[in-house]
């Protein structure tokens, strides 16, 4: 029992470890180079499932839609970015400021609390038309979107560009005296990192076939979650290492989750399941009275 | 070169906790100055260097650098006329990168940056070269991150990297004061070297009389954010603590600065 409920969740936390991956991806431009805590994911990742749903609804081919929606995700965040470096808000007060405003927009945007997308042609349709079992395109081109995803964010942060954003996360003063303007950076990175949440909202809408303006909810400490667990296996010692971890950490902990759903967690849980995992690991070091575990983010 | 015309700058204006942390300072930095400024805690120092930098702005006067005034300009579009150390001996380089990394950066000073790699093959051989000339054997670990290297070989790697793009202006905020006595005397012989080797115009600001004495053509002694004197050449060179004991001794209400 306990060892064919391990087997049947593997394709399904594949699937959703992938998709969800670009999160925590995002989450680690952020919280992890940028050094700023960025809670617009929760709205941001809505955004892209929202847009992404209207436009193909509306007859906009999907690719484009998805295009469209991961550029409003970049502007979300580059929103919460000038909150903070132009307007002085706090950061966290940014993040929520962001996240609550795109409640509103998601709506808006949708006109309703959500849209089927079961009925109409999305970017997935053909691979889940295919003559196999569905798990196998749709796992497959999931994959190919974090892989290149992945090495495009490795590439560009061993950039000039890429140099000075995690300088500014690691130390602001030392990269300003290099003549970076620290503002831009953080506005680039929050941009960049809300661009890859919303194509994953985007990605995710597509595949369950639908979208919903309450998806968003919690996604950043899921996304959290598995950058913990992703690092607990990779280290984060170099950047390729740390999007790795993103990835990995977001299949482990769908699979993690799909587990525990068989194995009779309540799905009304699921997200205090989640919050415990991430205390327990953020706690865990601190009771130790270990220094290294501590996050260390700017604007807290 | 560097000029300082008349500054002012309060801290907390216009409430109970209103500083005047300089008041008025008129100075002129030349070409090829390397001026050592001394003063007691509070007398002005740092203020006045992050005025310079651009950290923030003076309620008064102007700063010009080259005869353009550059007082409102912020600190990172200073970045191509000014080089900084800190006495935060972490201060200089990211931690979370690699040697190599922060060479590059600082080879990109106040230049504008682009999506081309940040490291270039042929620039690394140069890296090497230099690297040597700390005799740290940092030159071996180029790939290594620097959170993984002491306090000492962090600063003189900060200092190594002002040389890469050469500032006009080298600003040393008592960039030695962390460190211990016998790190703090390499430190100062590298910062010695880097200076005369490459003809910098350079302020240090101490906390080390002695220190303060010994380095540099000209001498600025800060208190209560005025200019307490100011003497170069000879004059400077035959100065002892002593004197300056004897000559300004009711001001050094602050021991430390003695020893």
């Amino acid at each position: 029992m306990l060892l064919s409920s391990f087997f049947r969740t593997i394709p399904i936390s594949l699937e959703q470890g992938l998709a969800y991956g670009l999160v925590a991806l995002g989450i680690v431009i952020t919280f992890r180079i940028l050094a700023f805590p960025d809670l617009t994911v929760d709205g941001s990742f809505p955004l892209g499932a929202a847009v992404v749903a209207r436009l193909i609804t509306e007859g906009v081919p999907p690719v484009y839609s998805i295009i469209a929606a991961v550029i409003c995700g970049f502007m979300a965040g580059c929103c919460t970015g000038f909150l903070n470096t132009k307007l002085k808000i706090n950061s966290l007060l940014a993040g929520i400021l962001m996240m609550t405003i795109l409640y509103s927009v998601n709506l808006r945007i949708m006109g309703r609390s959500n849209i089927q997308l079961l009925t109409v042609n999305t970017l997935l349709t053909p691979l889940e038309n295919l003559d196999v079992n569905r798990f196998i395109p749709i796992i497959a081109f999931f994959f190919l979107v974090a892989l290149c995803i992945k090495l495009l964010t490795d590439m560009f942060l061993h950039t000039q560009i890429g140099f000075a954003m995690r300088a500014t996360g690691d130390n602001e003063q030392m990269i300003r005296t290099l003549g970076v303007n620290t503002d831009n950076m953080t506005v680039l990175g929050l941009g960049i990192s809300n661009g890859f949440v919303a194509l994953s909202g985007a990605l995710v809408a597509q595949d369950q076939g639908f979208s919903d303006v309450g998806m968003g909810i919690g996604m950043i400490v899921a996304g959290l979650a598995s950058i913990i667990i992703g690092e607990a296996l990779f280290g984060k010692k170099t950047v390729q290492r740390l999007t790795l971890a993103a990835i990995v950490g977001s299949i482990i902990y769908k699979f993690i989750i799909s587990l525990g759903l068989r194995l009779g967690l309540a799905p009304t849980d699921l997200k205090m399941a989640t919050g415990v995992m991430v205390i327990l690991a953020l706690g865990i070091p601190a009771l130790r009275k270990e220094k290294e575990g501590k996050l260390h983010l700017r604007g807290v | 070169m560097v000029r300082l015309e008349n500054i002012t700058k309060i801290f907390s204006k216009g409430t109970i906790d209103e500083k005047v942390a300089i008041n008025g300072i008129t100075l002129h930095i030349r070409k090829g100055d390397f001026i050592t400024v001394i003063g007691s805690n509070g007398a002005g120092k740092t203020t006045a260097l992050n005025l310079t930098a651009g950290t923030y702005a003076p309620d008064e006067g102007d700063i010009f650098i080259d005869d353009s005034r550059v007082t409102r300009l912020p600190e990172h579009r200073r970045a191509k006329y000014l080089g900084r150390i800190f006495q935060d001996p972490l201060m200089g380089t990211a931690a979370t990168m690699t040697i190599e990394e922060n060479l590059a950066m600082a080879d990109l000073r106040g230049q504008i940056r682009g999506l081309r790699w940040g490291i270039k093959k042929a620039r690394r051989d140069h890296y090497r070269e230099i690297l040597k000339m700390l005799d740290l054997g940092l030159e071996t670990r180029l790939k290594d991150n620097v959170s993984l290297l002491s306090g000492g070989q962090r600063q003189s790697l900060t200092l190594l990297m002002v040389t890469l793009s050469l500032p006009k202006l080298l600003l040393l905020d008592e960039h030695t004061a962390a460190l211990d006595p016998k790190t703090a005397q390499r430190v100062m012989e590298l910062t010695q070297k880097i200076i005369e080797e490459n003809n910098l115009t350079s302020v240090m600001v101490t906390h080390n009389m002695q220190q303060a004495i010994k380095y540099g053509n000209r001498m600025i002694m800060l208190h209560e954010g005025k200019v307490q004197f100011d003497i170069e050449g000879k004059e400077k060179s035959a100065l002892t603590v002593e004197e300056v004991v004897k000559r300004f001794g009711a001001e050094l209400k602050d021991e430390a600065l003695l020893c």
